[in-house]
């Protein structure tokens, strides 16, 4: 198996790779809660396209039976992401929920502020 | 190998994510993260994935885009913050994340290999048997509905529940509940002076 061949093979992996470490990046470093439930999502639909990435055949065609189709892309991950988007979104509206509700007892869903109303309950 | 299209679009993908980092109006951040998830719908139909894609495209782009904007419209959120954080030490457990994961992609099959270990094994049986075994042409709903049917049961359970806690912190009950717990909590205070 030569180089040349070999980089483009898992160049969209790598590229999935820069969306985790975009997401994740919001995540940690942002204070806007809404912006760090963003972060979370591009997250999540980076581990979809890992995953359906992974579940291409060359020539592979969409896994619905036809007898003039001899390939099929691999069918069970897109099971197991069809599961998890659902189950994203759930996540998603109950970290929405606790936003609207944090916001409702601190007037704020910045982390700093909360933070410091913390503080001075202390 | 990986086409020129999907390449183009994980491309788009990566732009769209790095405008919603930078970016400090929530507003745009929401409709760009619409737009990140409806590029992997797009993505998807170029792998052949065609059920995910719809998924994706109603329930990622669409429904959770409106979750976002109604989360917005309720808190009064127009920008968002400039924080005075160092942003170094992010970075730094980021990039270390990023080059584990880069590690970990050198061992895995190529894009497009029909010979991975994923693609063997039972998912043969899956597209030889399921059209006789269950009767749907559609493999995917076979394998969801039928081989994977706990799964889904499972799915289905963890929206319940994230149903109920929405409704939990958001239900009409709620102030009722405040004043309760006011209530227990200078009960509470009353006990401790006695």
């Amino acid at each position: 198996m030569n180089l040349s061949f070999e980089i483009p093979g898992l160049i969209n992996y790598w590229i999935v790779i820069i969306f985790m470490m975009i997401g994740l990046y919001i995540v940690i470093s942002h204070g806007n809660l809404i912006k760090k439930i963003v972060g979370l999502n591009i997250f999540q639909v980076s581990v979809f396209v890992l995953y359906i990435s992974i579940s291409k055949i060359d020539g592979g065609s969409a896994p619905i039976l036809d007898e003039t189709i001899k390939s099929y892309s691999n069918p069970l991950p897109h099971v197991l992401i069809l599961t998890a988007i659902v189950v994203g979104v759930a996540t998603t509206s109950l970290g929405l929920a606790l936003i609207v509700r944090i916001r409702e007892a601190f007037g704020t869903v910045e982390e700093d502020d909360l933070l410091k109303s913390e503080r001075l309950d202390d | 190998m990986a086409g020129f299209l999907d390449v183009v679009i994980l491309v788009l993908m990566s732009v769209t994510a790095f405008s919603i980092l930078r970016s400090r109006n929530l507003f745009g951040v929401v409709i760009l993260s619409g737009i990140f998830s409806l590029l992997a719908a797009s993505f998807y139909v170029l792998l052949a994935a065609v059920d995910v894609a719809f998924t994706e495209a109603s329930v990622g782009a669409g429904i959770s885009t409106l979750l976002m904007l109604a989360t917005l419209a309720i808190t009064h959120q127009k920008k968002e913050k400039q924080h005075i954080n160092n942003p170094i030490m992010p970075i730094i457990v980021v990039l270390v994340t990023g080059a584990a994961l880069v590690y970990g992609t050198l061992d895995m099959p190529l894009y497009g290999d029909i010979n991975a270990p994923s693609n063997q094994y039972l998912i043969q049986r899956f597209i030889e048997q399921s059209g006789a075994e269950i009767g749907i042409p559609n493999i995917v709903t076979s394998i969801l509905a039928s081989y994977r049917g706990y799964d889904t049961l499972g799915e289905t359970f963890v929206i319940f529940t994230a149903a109920i806690g929405v409704l939990t912190l958001l239900g009409r009950g709620r102030t009722g509940n405040k004043a309760e717990v006011k209530q227990i909590s200078s009960l509470e205070t009353d006990g401790e002076k006695e």
